[in-house]
């Protein structure tokens, strides 16, 4: 025992540290578990207040189609900028899907060696452009060159779904590069073996392996879409209806709270019906998270 | 290694420790309504006896800029050296919520506090007090190529209620015309509801909303048809400005009361101001600031005005 003296006192030590980084680590989850739940609570219960205190149906805000909370007969209808909300980001994944799938197979398949050293920075470099700048190029350019070519004011779903496209292009990118670049080697080489054509196996084997990855890029993509509000607000126009064109005016969940959170008053319908409103958006974002966790698991089988 | 790791240790606790007080700040400065613990307010009235302290105004962000500069000359000037003045956006709604929750001392606002704090709110309203500082007056503006000069107040509530959707039948050019207005619960939108067409109307289809001003003179420039209203101060070549009822919206016209479209700057208190605050007040409505940077950024001195208006809209001649 004598001669093994030194080590208690190290084993008391690493003992100590070990304990140290326990308490801190447990200290930090609690703390970021508290603050999610929190927030959760925070949104929950003024959103829902509107439906409890206020009496609003949830049915009418739900599938209203009206939205005037200023009128003597005031009317809580979202309907408009949910639909809003989901075919901005819809047609944002459409536009963005193929684009993000073919510049990562380009990076990965095609050209990995200078394709990859160029094309990956200039895609990192979109996903950290602020999004007033694109709101702010979407209405320069965008929507003076939509007014030009498609009868309307250029201001829509078109342009908000074109400029959230761009945006969300670096999120599916990056997931399908990193599933493309995981991919056993073994794969591939046996389809070459087999006599495919690059062409083939990457439609056949390499797309199909990796597909439910390529869904989780594009579903956090629309999250991402879903959620973004400054770009989307700057261009398409905001009026609280449904538009029967891509390219007339329409609003978004998102847009729709920005603009009028800080010009009503806390505790009020008006208010709390944005409250409800970013609770839905919250709860469309568990979906989102929910189908990401259900392609994962199909992923690993 | 071993040296290095509790340095990390404590620079993570640090990290960690000042990201929750922003979470519980947030989390105060949001649930506005929940009447949290006034702290600013108990602090500034425990040090007035040496006029220092410090002044928290929240709110209108078209009110901003100028409490903003005011603030900083207020600060500058030796007496008030001690008096620190924190100015914050956030809209009107935001100012009148935080100044009747106690958690600003002044809250700004574009509108009267009866116009937003109504029905179970009206309470909170009468426990406010009103410093007019400035008067801000807004101009009709629509696209350079219209061909009209002078729009009536029917025919504005014409247009924005949908019933007359193009130019021509106002006997301007033949296009169609585009609205460009504020959301609807902008308070210069309500401003030009009320004193411009005397009615609220509702967003028709088709129409754009937007709440920069900024904005709204970028897309009025470019969108062939488009109307809309902006403060004077936004008013430059790239737009048209439009008479309303044959006159023209000038200063002179404001003040003199034959433009009726404007509306005053507010900054409210909750109760009469404490020393600190009211010294900041009785500032803002001083010569030296009304004559100066009042004019400078666009906005008409509240002491200008020959007439008066009540919050029912009711003038009344100086």
């Amino acid at each position: 025992m004598k001669a093994k003296n030194p080590s208690p006192i190290r084993m008391k030590r690493h003992h100590m540290e070990d304990s140290i980084g326990r308490i801190y680590t447990t200290f930090c989850v609690s703390l970021l578990v508290i603050i999610i739940v929190s927030m959760i609570y925070f949104v929950a219960s003024k959103g829902l207040s509107t439906f409890i205190k206020d009496g609003l149906n949830v049915g009418d805000f739900l599938f209203g189609t009206k939205w005037s909370p200023g009128s003597d007969n005031p009317l809580y209808g979202a309907l408009p900028f949910i639909v809003g909300s989901f075919s901005t980001s819809i047609l944002a994944a459409l536009i963005a899907s193929p684009l993000s799938i073919c510049a990562s197979l380009f990076m990965t398949e095609i050209v990995p060696g200078w394709g990859k050293r160029i094309l990956q920075p200039v895609i990192e470099l979109l996903a950290g452009i602020p999004s007033v700048v694109y709101g702010f190029v979407g209405l320069s350019v965008i929507v003076p060159l939509f007014r030009d070519i498609f009868p309307g004011q250029g201001i829509g779903i078109a342009a908000g779904s074109l400029v959230l496209s761009i945006m969300i292009l670096p999120t599916i990118t990056s997931i399908t590069t990193d599933a493309l670049s995981t991919l056993p080697k073994g794969l591939k080489e046996s389809s070459f073996a087999l006599g495919a054509t690059r062409w083939q196996t990457i439609s056949r084997v390499v797309i199909p392996t990796v597909l439910p990855s390529i869904l989780t890029g594009i579903v956090l993509g629309m999250a991402r879409a879903f959620g973004e509000a400054l770009a989307v607000q700057m261009v398409i126009g905001n009026a609280p209806h449904i538009p029967n064109s891509l390219f007339q005016s329409a609003s978004t969940l998102t847009s729709v709270i920005t603009l009028n959170m800080g010009n009503t008053i806390g505790g009020s319908i008006e208010n709390n019906a944005l409250w409800s409103m970013a609770l839905a958006l919250m709860i469309m974002t568990f979906i989102f998270v929910i189908v990401v966790r259900l392609l994962e698991r199909r992923n690993r089988i | 290694m071993r040296l290095r790791k509790p340095f990390l240790l404590l620079g993570s606790f640090a990290l960690v420790i000042a990201l929750a007080a922003c979470g519980t700040n947030n989390a105060t400065n949001n649930g506005a309504n929940q009447g949290a613990a006034n702290t600013t307010e108990t602090e500034t009235e425990t040090k007035t006896e040496a006029l220092t302290g410090s002044i928290l105004a929240v709110g209108s962000t078209a009110l901003q800029p100028l409490v903003e500069q005011v603030g900083q000359k207020f600060m500058a000037e030796e007496e008030y050296s001690k008096i620190a003045v924190q100015v914050q956006g956030g809209g009107s709604g935001t100012g009148l919520t935080q100044v009747s929750g106690g958690q600003a001392d002044i809250g700004n606002s574009d509108v009267f506090a009866e116009e937003k704090l109504k029905d179970a709110d009206a309470d909170k309203a009468k426990e406010l007090v009103d410093h007019q500082v400035a008067v801000v007056a807004m101009a009709t503006v629509a696209n350079k190529e219209i061909g009209v000069d002078n729009l009536t107040k029917q025919q504005l509530i014409d247009i924005f209620s949908g019933k007359i959707t193009n130019w021509s039948e106002i006997g301007g050019a033949d296009q169609k015309i585009v609205i460009v207005n504020r959301p609807s619960s902008s308070g210069t939108r309500s401003t030009f509801e009320k004193y411009a067409m005397g009615t609220k109307v509702d967003d028709i289809e088709g129409s754009i909303l937007e709440e920069s001003s900024g904005n709204v003179r970028k897309i009025v420039s470019e969108t062939p048809g488009a109307i809309g209203y902006l403060a004077l101060s936004y008013l430059d070549d790239s737009i048209k400005t439009v008479q309303y009822e044959g006159v023209e919206a000038t200063v002179e016209n404001v003040t003199a009361g034959t433009y009726p479209v404007w509306a005053y700057e507010h900054m409210y208190t909750k109760g009469e101001p404490n020393e600190v605050v009211k010294a900041f007040l009785d500032y803002m409505v001083s010569d030296e600031v009304q004559k100066a940077d009042v004019v400078e950024l666009g906005y008409i001195p509240a002491s200008d005005m020959k007439v008066s208006r009540d919050v029912d809209g009711n003038i009344t001649n100086k």
